[in-house]
């Protein structure tokens, strides 16, 4: 290991006054000195999050202290959503009574009633209390627009939201993951340019966008698949033809979701199979005869799919984040159209209850993340 | 992972830069060797920037790319120059026709006011541009320190700060974002500390990691030995060695930034007063121009903010792959 020798006491600049001023230059004149090894975990191209680095080395110990540790870790987690959501909302703005009475002319008298009604004349620290003791029991308050309380409001719009979602995922995964080991597999053929510079495309687009533009040609212009919503009104539900019509309605969306998507997977897949490449035991398996197919599909793969697991539950959170544009634009009767519908309010109740309600469903996505990371990696399971 | 020693990840680099002596600051430079050394180091760094941009040349996409950086900069700060800002005045615009699709007369087409798509693309692009990149400074600013932090120290500080990088790596930065700049006032300067406070983490993450490989390194323990402090292996050893890879990292993030204020300004938590690329597709959407068939209202916005993502992206890419040659085999 070469270390910087230090017996060469120099006059010039130190280095960040260059390291800094390099790309500003527009000159790739990276100084640098001590740049070596970087670590290979910055890979992965723009979905850049390297397998191998978060993970931290995984502690010894029970599956019940592994548990344990995870569900503090995701208990800790809410808890920081909680308490951001309470800041967030009921500190940030100021007096949310004043913002709403600043958006409709209102008298005094009728401030102090919404103000006692939302029970902002407590002491911060019991208002504190009451929306704890609300989130506990399943009482997010009232929206201001709809006039019904936010619980009721989520329960009902949660349904589309994780069908949308989960078909989203499963799709995405399921194409992202195989198009990722066959581009890692098949490097810099013809199928890995395609593939990898495709989804860079994807990749640089907002999904909202990809959702205006499929609206744009299979609802406007070619008409052959519906604008919005969910159902058309007036069919029997859970009949055959509501269920098709759902499915109908669903393609677009999911299609614009998965499109954002899969390239991250791809990406990940792709590196991840890379760092596999070169290791022994393929070799082995090679020399024992088996097919390049066989030697991908059983042993290359699985091993590459471990890191991949983390990442890709990592990035269902942007999923669902993409889900509130997506429902925006295909006027689909989830929680991001809920979203959407809060801010242009601004109904800062509802806005507080669907971020607590997505956040959660994120934490608990990522705690089953964990969970099932270590039943696929028999290497954590046994130390 | 920390296979590549300095000497190997670029031979040319100068192996002895003084900025890493723990004492250049504290003592005279007693001798003439300092002299022809400070010689040698500009010669290999000239070298080095030369091969670099070779590197750099070669790379045909990462050209494009810097190319088309260039003109959307160009335009963006030249746009007063090429379209008063009164074009963009609605009621300036009452002899013009609404939606007029693209043709030699309007060569984007025009907007359901009457204002020209081109004119609002190259004031938007003022905004987009400027957020994406104040966002990401921040954002890297705070990911760096977070990261050294993380990486560094150990005990409870360091777990309460990996605790608050789990936080944040696991909830999308979106959902935060939109929360933030909900609750704030509506401005620019809103969307970029939305964007900035939330989208630290991997940035967080990825200098953790370089931190922890460096700090394994003998120097760090020879400068620890000789009695350094924190601050000084902070910023003399570990923020030097971090660096470059933030940088790289800062042109891939840029794209995301922007396509994050496209969003938030798209949902309607932009500046309504000011042209964006997010702002000019959320118009479209008020009026329905996917579905009515005004396909250039919705296609011109979503094609600049696609090139300016691209051509950061791939920009950044070649200077990843030049700072990082393990990426270089793939």
């Amino acid at each position: 290991m070469s270390t910087p020798t230090h017996d060469h006491p120099q006059p010039t600049d130190p280095e960040n006054p260059e390291t800094a001023s390099a790309p500003e230059s527009g000159g790739p004149s990276s100084g640098g000195s001590a740049a070596g090894g970087p670590s290979s975990g910055a890979s992965g191209g723009p979905a850049s999050i390297g397998p191998a680095d978060m993970d931290e080395p995984p502690k010894g110990g029970s599956f019940l202290g592994y548990l344990l540790r995870k569900l503090g870790g995701a208990a800790v987690s809410m808890i920081l959503v909680v308490v951001l959501g309470f800041f967030a909302f009921r500190m940030l703005p100021g007096d949310p009574v004043l913002k709403i009475a600043k958006e409709r002319p209102m008298s005094p008298a009728q401030i102090a009633e919404l103000r006692s009604q939302y029970g902002l004349d407590k002491p911060v620290i019991v208002q504190f209390w009451d929306y704890l003791v609300g989130i506990l029991t399943g009482d997010l308050g009232e929206s201001y627009v709809y006039r019904k309380s936010v619980a009721a409001l989520i329960g009902e719009y949660i349904g589309p939201t994780l069908l949308l979602t989960a078909t989203a995922a499963v799709i995405a995964i399921a194409l992202g993951l195989w198009l990722g080991q066959l581009s890692a597999w098949r490097r810099n053929s013809l199928f890995d340019k395609l593939a990898s510079s495709t989804s860079l495309v994807f990749w640089s687009v907002p999904t909202f966008w990809l959702g205006l533009i499929l609206l744009m040609i299979f609802g406007g212009t070619l008409q052959w698949l519906p604008t919005g919503g969910m159902v058309t009104p007036g069919l029997e539900p859970w009949s055959f033809a509501a269920v098709i019509d759902v499915i109908r309605h669903l393609i677009l969306p999911v299609v614009s979701l998965v499109a954002v998507v899969y390239a991250q997977f791809l990406m990940v897949m792709r590196a991840s199979l890379l760092e596999e490449m070169n290791e022994d035991y393929l070799t082995t398996a090679r020399a024992k005869g088996l097919t390049e197919d066989e030697v991908r599909r059983r042993h290359a793969v699985p091993n590459a799919l471990l890191p991949t697991v983390t990442v890709v539950f990592l990035h269902i959170g942007g999923l669902i984040a993409g889900a509130v544009t997506v429902e925006a634009v295909f006027s689909w009767p989830g929680l991001g159209k809920l979203t959407f519908e809060a801010i242009r309010g601004p109904d800062l109740p509802l806005l507080q209850g669907t971020f607590v309600v997505f956040s959660a469903i994120i934490i608990v996505m990522n705690l089953a993340a964990d969970l099932v990371y270590r039943w696929l990696d028999p290497r954590i399971r046994r130390a | 992972m920390t296979a590549n020693t300095p000497a190997e990840a670029a031979p040319g680099k100068p192996s002895g830069a003084g900025s890493l002596n723990p004492s250049s600051g504290r003592s005279p430079q007693s001798g003439a060797p300092a002299v022809d050394g400070a010689k040698l180091v500009r010669e290999r760094r000239l070298n080095n920037a030369k091969k670099n941009w070779a590197m750099f040349r070669s790379d045909i996409p990462a050209m494009v790319g810097a190319v088309l950086l260039i003109f959307f900069i160009l335009i963006a700060v030249l746009a007063p120059l090429i379209a008063p800002e009164s074009r963009l005045d609605v009621t300036k615009q009452l002899d013009v026709p609404r939606y007029a699709p693209p043709s030699l007369a309007h060569p984007l087409g025009t907007d359901d006011l009457g204002r020209e798509m081109w004119v609002r693309i190259l004031w938007g692009s003022r905004v987009s541009i400027l957020v994406g990149v104040a966002a990401t400074v921040m954002s890297m600013v705070i990911g760096t320190i977070m990261g050294l932090a993380a990486g560094h120290f150990t005990g409870l500080f360091g777990a309460v700060v990996m605790r608050i990088i789990d936080f944040f790596l696991v909830l999308p930065s979106l959902l935060l974002a939109i929360v933030l700049s909900s609750v704030l006032e509506r401005g620019v300067f809103t969307i970029v500390v939305a964007i900035g406070l939330t989208s630290w983490a991997s940035t967080a993450r990825i200098v953790r990691s370089q931190t922890l490989s460096v700090e394994s390194r003998l120097y760090i323990e020879r400068a620890r030995i000789l009695g350094a402090g924190h601050s000084h292996i902070l910023f003399k050893h570990l923020l030097p060695s971090v660096m470059p890879l933030v940088l790289a990292n800062t042109t891939l993030t840029v794209g995301g930034a922007i396509i994050a204020e496209s969003t938030l300004s798209f949902l309607g938590l932009g500046d309504t007063s000011k042209e964006s690329w997010g702002t000019i597709l959320k118009n479209s959407m008020d009026v329905s121009a996917a579905t009515s068939g005004y396909w250039w209202y919705v296609l011109t916005p979503g094609i600049a903010i696609l090139l300016v993502v691209l051509s950061f992206t791939m920009v950044g890419r070649a200077l990843e792959a030049i700072i990082n040659p393990a990426l270089r085999s793939r």
